[in-house]
């Protein structure tokens, strides 16, 4: 065990571990400010926030430091090493290169975006000067509104980190970014007409520590000191991101990726990221509809709910084997359980199948080469996989301990085409669910079609019941990812109109009192279903936990 | 004393940029002594002769090969630092113009001591004639077998030489900058560790050497360590980190004399010699002002410095950075020291590659506060400002990847030390009648 000693504390490193003196000195509660330095980027030491003071302690006791002031970042923790973060000679040039980096910067906080979660504006106040000494004119280079489809660079904003270049050529592989002209009037540009419009771009407005590269969907749509933060599961593949949904007064305003080395890694893509919009879509379902022939009549939950058990009931009793319920794989693993408890209790017979699995294309691995290929696989740094849900799993280990095969849904269709269907209980939330008038028409011979989904689609409007439902950011659950990971997902904001969670709708169609509690399904369900034996004590570590051994650490993000 | 140069004995003669001129006045001797010697023993003899870059650091040119890893499996580079920024210095620019093949024999015997397989010499852009006059060397070295494989008719030496000539940027004498921009990217000086004899040019050990400390290989080989040792200052004995100053050097004089030029000297003259014996004194009977010692980025010398011996630890002793390229630039008692340091700023700020923030934003900073004092909206606490903004980015050490900033620091350290009174009446009184009216 080798220990270093940070200021006055002494911090113990494991055998091997790597760590520079930002994550030491984090790790003994002190912060180093930083700018260019990134855990997911190469080390280029240029911004110089970073500096600190080191020595060593020699056998006699004496502790003797280097006259130089070094980057922590770039300086490898070694054992025996003394490091000040805080003495005058380190905190005097922190200071002077936060003067420097603020010459030429804009005092337009009040209109900056960035404003509340900006690293200028924290470091200003914990190792800055609250003047400046400037005299001369400011350098003025023009707004570049060009970088990206879904990026804007603020160039006056700049503090030249690189961190946006390094990881268009680190990351994405795409190099669309770069420097041009040379000192005080260097900027981010791009290559003329070759716009920064890769997959993962939007990754460089949350690794900007400044406000210069800003997102054109979020840009001006609220100040961030008015957000809440909720942690979640990105539902648009089935890599299963980690992110954070940030919203106020029920309304989602962005997704941003939460660092998780065993879901994605550092960042998420701009699918997933842009890809939030259907929350708050206007067309959103709102209340549960009843058809009767043409018309469709608006109804309360308290009625239609009695009238749809009664008929489900019916239908399963008198011919099991005609009830069919399709579960989503965009369904969270309890709601998926309550789903086929409640259809199980009316008879052990019925039916259950796997929704629609929307695959598009190939994974998409990054970094491209040069030619824009895919990386080996072992040099894969993201992957945005084709499979695009976020719960396949979690279904499939629900759908296979209670009923052993898994109809995939072409057999429901068929089942259908050839009048073996009395009831179908078909659910969704997806906001591209693929259902197509080819669907809806191979329904028509269904007598009860019962649709729980949030969104209208072909299939909504052929449906004899129509339930809203809930996205993934209002409502708490599991989600099983491609490898195995089962993360949790937190309500992050109310449905809209009288939607419900999808749980809560099982809850009562089993008649089951009061409302979900997720931990307390996630340990009833880890104790009926031993794939989810790791959850049963119902809660869930921030980062996930892999339910199957086999694919713990052999994962590619 | 007398004093025999040896890096500019071929200087006038004609036609000594052919290798057969070139080959009758002793060229290429060195070579095949250094070729009946192992790498190793090459090496030693360099290490012992004390030989230092004189590319601006003094790094001890023997050391640096001992750097690169042994038994690599190669390749290995030579890179010839011929990017010869350094306002006021050309003495790189005579070497190649006027004796190429010496350089060049400097190169094969230094890449046969490092092993390295390939040399690139990079070239700044503006050296036209250098250019031309290095690559008939070059090519007629390949006709002679001096270039190629089996070197001299040696099976286990082979050796390629590319010029390569840079885009125009002083970042580019920088080392690591001048790998960075040989590799065809920007020219960033990397951060080290790595140092280049370690992973430098496409990611394999890497020497860059000086085309002057290049050439002085070529006589230390011919005429021996002891020779070499001969000549120069010993290391101060009461400087253990004094590592002495040996050998012969290309002093440039230029600036306020009579006579500019480049001569050869053993090292520790002093700036009064070269002004008053060999730039022919101070023009138009003016006295001097100030003398930069070697190369704008070592700071100035004062009139009463100008005894200080121009070595390797001269010049730090009067509070200027080192000797630099030993270029010397004499300003003239005409001069305002203002001008001299707003144009060795903009020079600095101009250059700033801009990767470290100190460098990038203080070089710029410093420009824009002397161009207004130059506008005559000077104010005194402008003076204190400078000081700790030269102090900020280059005077502690560490705040920056390379030495650039150090560069741009020492100038206004030293002018405005040894010279502030200057300034201060410069604040005073210039540009002030507008004020009075």
């Amino acid at each position: 065990m080798a220990v270093i000693t940070i200021n006055d504390k002494d911090v113990e490193l494991a055998d091997n571990e790597r760590l520079n003196l930002i994550q030491a000195a984090q790790r003994a509660g002190y912060e180093v400010p930083h700018y260019c330095w990134h855990p997911a980027l190469t080390v280029v030491a240029s911004c110089r926030m970073c500096l600190v003071e080191v020595g060593e302690k020699r056998p006699d006791g004496a502790i003797a430091m280097q006259p130089r002031v070094v980057p922590a970042c770039q300086t490898p923790a070694k054992p025996g090493m003394v490091v000040r973060t805080n003495s005058e000679k380190a905190k005097a040039a922190q200071a002077a290169t936060l003067e420097y980096l603020l010459l030429n910067h804009p005092l337009d906080c009040p209109v900056c975006d960035q404003a509340g979660e900006c690293y200028l504006q924290d470091y200003s106040y914990k190792f800055g000067r609250g003047y400046s000494r400037f005299k001369e004119d400011k350098i003025i280079r023009p707004d570049k509104d060009y970088i990206g489809e879904n990026i804007a660079l603020f160039t006056d904003r700049c503090v030249m980190c690189s961190r946006c270049v390094r990881f268009t050529r680190e990351i994405s592989g795409t190099a669309e970014l770069q420097i041009i002209h040379r000192g005080a009037h260097a900027e981010i540009d791009i290559f003329p007409g070759q716009p920064c419009n890769n997959k993962l771009a939007g990754n460089v407005v949350d690794l900007c520590p400044v406000g210069a590269l800003c997102s054109k969907d979020f840009l001006y749509k609220q100040r961030v000191w008015f957000l809440k933060s909720t942690s979640s599961v990105c539902p648009r593949c089935s890599t299963g991101c980690s992110i954070t949904i940030d919203h106020h007064k029920d309304i989602v305003y962005r997704l941003r990726p939460r660092a998780n080395p065993q879901a994605q890694g550092w960042f998420m893509c701009d699918e997933g990221r842009f890809g939030y919009k259907y929350i708050n879509a206007a067309d959103r379902l709102l209340s549960p509809m009843v058809r009767h022939d043409r018309h469709t009549l608006h109804v309360g939950w308290e009625e239609v709910l009695p009238v749809l058990r009664r008929q489900v009931r019916q239908a399963a009793t008198e011919a099991p084997q005609s009830a069919w319920l399709v579960l989503s794989p965009w369904l969270t693993c309890e709601e998926a359980y309550l789903a086929v408890r409640w259809f199980r209790s009316l008879s052990p017979q019925t039916r259950l199948a796997l929704g629609l699995v929307p695959v598009v294309g190939e994974d998409d691995r990054y970094p491209k080469d040069v030619h824009g290929h895919a990386p080996p696989l072992d040099q894969t740094r993201f992957t945005i996989r084709a499979e695009k849900c976020p719960n396949r799993l979690g279904v499939e280990a629900i759908l296979k301990h209670y009923q052993g095969t898994i109809y995939p849904f072409d057999a429901v269709l068929e089942a259908a085409r050839r009048g073996e269907i009395r009831v179908l209980y078909l659910t969704g939330g997806s906001p591209e669910p693929g259902w197509t008038s080819e669907h809806s028409a191979a329904l028509e011979e269904v007598e009860t079609v019962i649709v729980q989904d949030i969104l209208p689609s072909p299939l909504t409007s052929v449906a004899k019941y129509v339930l809203p439902g809930a996205t993934f950011a209002e409502k708490d659950g599991t989600f099983v990812n491609h490898a195995g990971l089962a993360q949790a997902i937190h309500r992050a904001v109310q449905p809209p109109g009288e939607a419900r969670s999808d749980a809560r709708i099982f809850m009562d169609l089993l008649e089951r009192r009061g409302l979900p509690h997720a931990p307390t399904l996630r340990a009833e369900l880890a104790s009926e279903v031993p794939y989810f034996a790791p959850l049963k004590n119902g809660q869930l570590d921030p980062l996930g936990v892999f339910l199957t051994c086999e694919t713990q650490g052999s994962v590619t993000p | 004393m007398s004093f025999e140069p040896v890096l500019l004995r071929n200087r006038g003669v004609p036609d000594v940029q052919r290798l057969e001129v070139y080959r009758q006045r002793g060229g290429y001797r060195a070579l095949e002594k250094a070729l009946q010697m192992s790498p190793a023993e090459v090496v030693q003899v360099v290490k012992d002769s004390g030989l230092r870059g004189r590319g601006g650091a003094g790094f001890p040119c023997g050391v640096k090969w001992t750097f690169l890893p042994k038994d690599h499996p190669g390749p290995i580079y030579l890179c010839v630092n011929a990017d010869e920024s350094e306002p006021g210095t050309f003495n790189n620019r005579i070497l190649m113009e006027e004796d190429p093949h010496q350089v060049l024999e400097g190169i094969i015997i230094s890449a046969y001591a490092t092993r390295a397989t390939t040399a690139y010499i990079y070239l700044r852009y503006e050296y036209g004639r250098c250019y031309r006059t290095m690559q008939r060397a070059v090519d007629e070295a390949y006709g002679a077998g001096l270039l190629g494989r089996n070197v001299l008719g040696r099976s286990d030496f082979h050796l390629d030489v590319y010029l390569h000539r840079g885009a125009g940027a002083y970042i580019c004498g920088e080392e690591t900058g001048l790998i960075e921009s040989l590799e065809g990217k920007r020219a960033w000086p990397r951060i080290k560790p790595p140092f280049p004899a370690v992973e430098g040019a496409f990611r394999k050990p890497t020497i860059v050497n000086n085309v002057e400390t290049l050439a002085c290989v070529t006589h230390i080989l011919d005429r021996g360590a002891d020779w070499f040792k001969s000549i120069g200052v010993p290391p101060d004995p009461n400087n253990p980190r004094d590592l002495g100053s040996y050998g012969p050097k290309l002093y440039c004089i230029s600036g306020h004399v009579n006579h500019p030029c480049c001569v050869e000297l053993p090292l520790g003259v002093t700036a009064r010699q070269l002004i008053e014996e060999h730039g022919g004194g101070v023009w138009k009977g003016r006295k001097a002002k100030a003398v930069v010692p070697g190369g704008i980025s070592m700071g100035f010398l004062s009139e009463s410095e100008l005894d200080t011996p121009l070595d390797f630890n001269g010049p730090t002793k009067v509070g200027c950075l080192g000797l630099g390229t030993a270029a010397v630039i004499v300003i003239d008692d005409q001069t305002s020291m203002v001008d001299v340091l707003y144009n060795a700023c903009r020079f600095f700020s101009h250059e700033s590659c801009g990767q470290c923030t100190p460098c990038r934003e203080g070089t710029e900073w410093m420009t824009k506060i002397l161009a207004r004092i130059r506008r005559g909206q000077g104010e005194l606490s402008d003076l204190d400002q400078l000081l700790e903004i030269a102090n900020g980015i280059g005077i502690t050490p560490g705040t920056t990847i390379c030495g650039l900033a150090d560069g741009a620091a020492w100038p206004v350290k030293n002018a405005l030390t040894k010279f502030r009174a200057e300034f201060e009446e410069y604040i005073r009184h210039h540009g002030r009648h507008h004020d009075q009216r």
